[in-house]
């Protein structure tokens, strides 16, 4: 029933991105290229909530996921250009873990305030890259202080008859892509966005989507993720069922940070072809921000992630489509009013509505958005979405608080 | 009287005291040395070069302009640490309180010293706006302000960087850089010089000190009185160390949360002010970044208090004006950022451990006087 009820959503949100594209021509709204792009941006800040929902549940917050992206990117981009691109992963991924055991250290075991323990990993690891890199450079190793040497790529693939793709040395049809070059309206739109979800994608992609299904499947129908879980909503209780609290806690920051230090990687190997200073760029955050939106759910974080790699893919691509978006954003703030209205909340949605007429003058009043703005969708997207859904959110109980055993604090 | 001083120095509680620092220290003087040996070099003769670069009268001016706008920008995250909260937007509100003041100050000429109060004003104002933006969606729709500030940063460094290019900038024959109409004399802050040479400090090379250094003094003086000395001081930190107690005594947390943003907002503006105003009289693409984010560490290793910060403050300054000299032997002087980092995190550790001694140690004498 849930399932119908999301797919009703997902294909009327298509319909209205088609409908614009048509009235407005901006054409990379629902591009094969845009929707692939979208997907690319998206994996590092799926990763990257998804380190922050194991740490999240077990009770411990963790800001330090941007540090610790930060180290997996720089730990790709090293081994990565070293021993190939699978190494480059798991280098990656221990590093981030190594950045997440000092915050474990700091937080379990010391109980320093963890959203302190966090931003100074954060700090350090900005630092610490930093000087290492520097240190390669001078010895020669690499091009650049601030980049490491290329790495080789990671091979992508399709689903077999729909999007193409090499299987066995049998090229696969791509049904998908031949319907979205048909240029009929909503089918063509669906079949370009499907392609570009499905064809060409990196292995490592889908292995980053298959943990989101994953990640609910061992939080919550494990007895480790019950554990987990449990450390981070009723910690006391939980210890004197026998849980080893401080464990789980250790547990789920070291995950967080395998996780985020892959997203880290994710950003060097596959989305980019080497390692180059600020290539994070606060996707530590946005990962942070997805899985608040997401109400700390893996289908949540899901689609909170998607929302922003779309605007980030958007405005990598093509600023016009950005202005359509405006359109867009319309359309939803009308019809958030309309929800409003319709359950007697006044106010809300006549502020809802009110957004919604700024939102169609803006489209009228300006021809083209500048760049510089249009870098800040993704960030506008969040806080507007914070705001709107924030109130209905539910972080787990004992979430932030350090936790002693016995009591004393 | 002599009681309550011997209470207060006793050897062990002195004790307690230097405990923390001492052992952050050591931990990362030894952390920075093992960055040293990395690079195949004697940490002696680097700490050495270090502390004779530091000490000489020009770096000492210059560790003090660097510390200046880190101490501001530090007791702007102390106003929201006594609260119970966290600004991590700093950077971004002492970047449109440095663009919107360059911007607005060189629009009119204005008898000096009042033209550098209405700057100030300015920049504080356009602080205090960006960082009521959190404020709100704090109090009203309880967004978390770690994460907003955060958001907010991206989104002032995206606006900046627009109006800059697009609007505030004036474009000069055969410069590429971008930068706002210069300041007048009269919303120029002049150089200590003139007080320096009188206490008979001699002219050095690209020295001078900043002006703003004495704000930043005031500010810090102004910070401990109003924390600890006053009302308003008082139901901050309260609302800060247990909100629930706080609102049940009748103190207005969700007041105390929004003034406390809005407040570290408007210092953060001015933290922005003592390189524009002192040196380079124009908001430009060269704009340096980065304070808001160290200021952190500044505040968290200063301990929220206003002498702490100073002290730390001071001490990163130092290390960066002072690793400066390592080039000179051949240690990339980004060593400065491993010595800042293990300091940091090692001192944040430290002051917990510490804390929680003197928690069990405190009940244990309780015990003995409840027993007696």
């Amino acid at each position: 029933m849930k399932a119908m009820k999301i797919l009703r959503y997902a294909v009327m949100l298509v319909f209205v991105l088609a409908s614009i594209r048509l009235i407005t021509g901006a054409s990379d709204l629902t591009s094969t290229g845009t929707a692939s792009a979208a997907l690319l941006l998206s994996v590092p800040i799926v990763l990257a909530a998804l380190g922050g929902l194991f740490s999240e549940r077990s009770g411990v917050v963790n800001i330090g996921l941007e540090g610790m992206m930060i180290m997996g990117a720089w730990a790709g981009g090293l081994i990565g250009s070293q021993h190939g691109p699978w190494a480059g992963l798991l280098a990656a991924i221990i590093f981030g873990s190594i950045g997440a055991l000092v915050h474990a250290i700091a937080t379990v075991t010391f109980g320093v305030d963890h959203v302190v323990s966090g931003v100074a990993i954060n700090i350090i690891a900005a630092g610490l890259v930093r000087y290492l890199s520097t240190l390669l450079y001078q010895g020669g190793s690499w091009p650049g202080p601030s980049q490491s040497p290329g790495i080789e790529s990671i091979p992508v693939n399709g689903l077999p008859v729909l999007s193409g793709g090499q299987y066995f040395g049998w090229k696969s049809p791509d049904l998908l892509g031949s319907l979205a070059s048909q240029n009929w309206f909503f089918i063509s739109d669906l079949a370009s966005i499907l392609r570009g979800l499905t064809g060409d994608v990196s292995y490592v992609t889908m292995v980053a989507i298959a943990f989101v299904p994953l990640a609910y499947f061992i939080l919550w129908r494990t007895a480790f993720g019950l554990r987990l879980r449990s450390a981070g909503e009723a910690p006391v209780a939980a210890e004197s069922l026998g849980v080893n609290v401080y464990a789980m806690k250790y547990a789920g920051v070291l995950i967080s940070g395998g996780f985020a230090g892959l997203g880290g990687g994710f950003l060097a190997i596959v989305a980019a072809s080497n390692y180059q200073e600020n290539q994070v760029a606060g996707r530590g955050y946005i990962g942070l921000a997805a899985l608040l939106f997401g109400n700390y759910r893996p289908g949540g974080l899901l689609a909170g992630a998607s929302l922003f790699g779309f605007a980030d893919a958007l405005q990598l691509r093509d600023s016009a489509a950005i202005h359509a978006l405006l359109l867009f954003i319309f359309v939803i703030l009308l019809f958030v009013a309309f929800r409003k209205f319709k359950s007697g909340k006044m106010i809300s949605g006549g502020l809802s509505l009110g957004f919604a007429a700024f939102t169609l003058w803006f489209y009228f009043a300006v021809d083209e958005l500048p760049g510089q703005l249009v870098t800040m969708t993704p960030y506008i997207a969040t806080i507007l979405v914070m705001a709107l859904a924030s109130q209905r959110l539910r972080m787990p109980a004992a979430d932030g608080i350090p936790y002693r055993r016995g009591g004393l604090r | 009287m002599s009681n309550s001083f011997t209470r207060k120095f006793s050897p062990s509680k002195v004790g307690l005291a230097i405990a923390a620092p001492l052992a952050a220290a050591i931990f990362s003087i030894l952390i920075s040395s093992l960055a040293v040996i990395a690079s195949k070099k004697s940490p002696l003769e680097a700490f050495k070069t270090m502390w004779e670069y530091g000490t000489e009268a020009g770096s000492l001016m210059e560790i003090v302009n660097t510390a200046t706008p880190y101490y501001i920008a530090a007791i702007a995250i102390a106003v929201t640490f006594r609260a119970g909260l966290f600004n991590i937007g700093v950077e971004g509100q002492l970047r449109l309180g440095a663009l919107f003041s360059c911007y607005i100050g060189a629009m009119f000429v204005l008898p000096p010293v009042l033209h550098v109060a209405v700057v100030f004003i300015i920049a504080m104002t356009f602080g205090g706006l960006w960082a009521a933006i959190a404020a709100y969606l704090k109090v009203k729709r309880g967004v978390n302000e770690v994460i907003s500030t955060i958001m907010l940063n991206a989104l002032a460094g995206g606006l900046s960087a627009y109006l800059l290019s697009k609007h505030f900038a004036v474009f000069e024959e055969g410069s590429n850089n971008l930068e706002t109409k210069e300041l007048p004399a009269s919303a120029q802050v002049p150089d200590l010089m003139p007080l320096l040479r009188k206490l008979g400090v001699e002219d050095q090379p690209g020295g001078g000190v900043y002006g703003m250094f004495f704000v930043a003094v005031a500010l810090g003086l102004i910070f401990w009185f109003v924390v600890n000395r006053t009302r308003f001081g008082f139901e901050l930190r309260a609302s800060g160390l247990n909100p629930i107690a706080a609102r049940v005594s009748g103190v207005n947390s969700k007041k105390m949360t929004f003034l406390a943003l809005v407040i570290s907002g408007a210092i953060a503006g001015l933290s922005g002010l003592p390189t524009v105003l002192g040196e380079t009289h124009t908001y430009n693409l060269g704009f340096r970044a980065g304070i808001g984010f160290s200021a952190i560490a500044v505040a968290l290793l200063g301990r929220n208090s206003a002498g702490g910060m100073a002290v730390s403050a001071l001490l990163f300054g130092f290390l960066e004006v002072s690793s400066r000299a390592l080039e000179l032997i051949d240690i990339a002087p980004e060593t400065y950022v491993i010595m800042q980092g293990s300091i940091l995190l090692s001192a944040v550790i430290a002051y917990e451990v510490v804390r929680r001694f003197k928690l069990t140690l405190q009940s244990k004498e309780l015990a003995k006087v409840v027993q007696a």
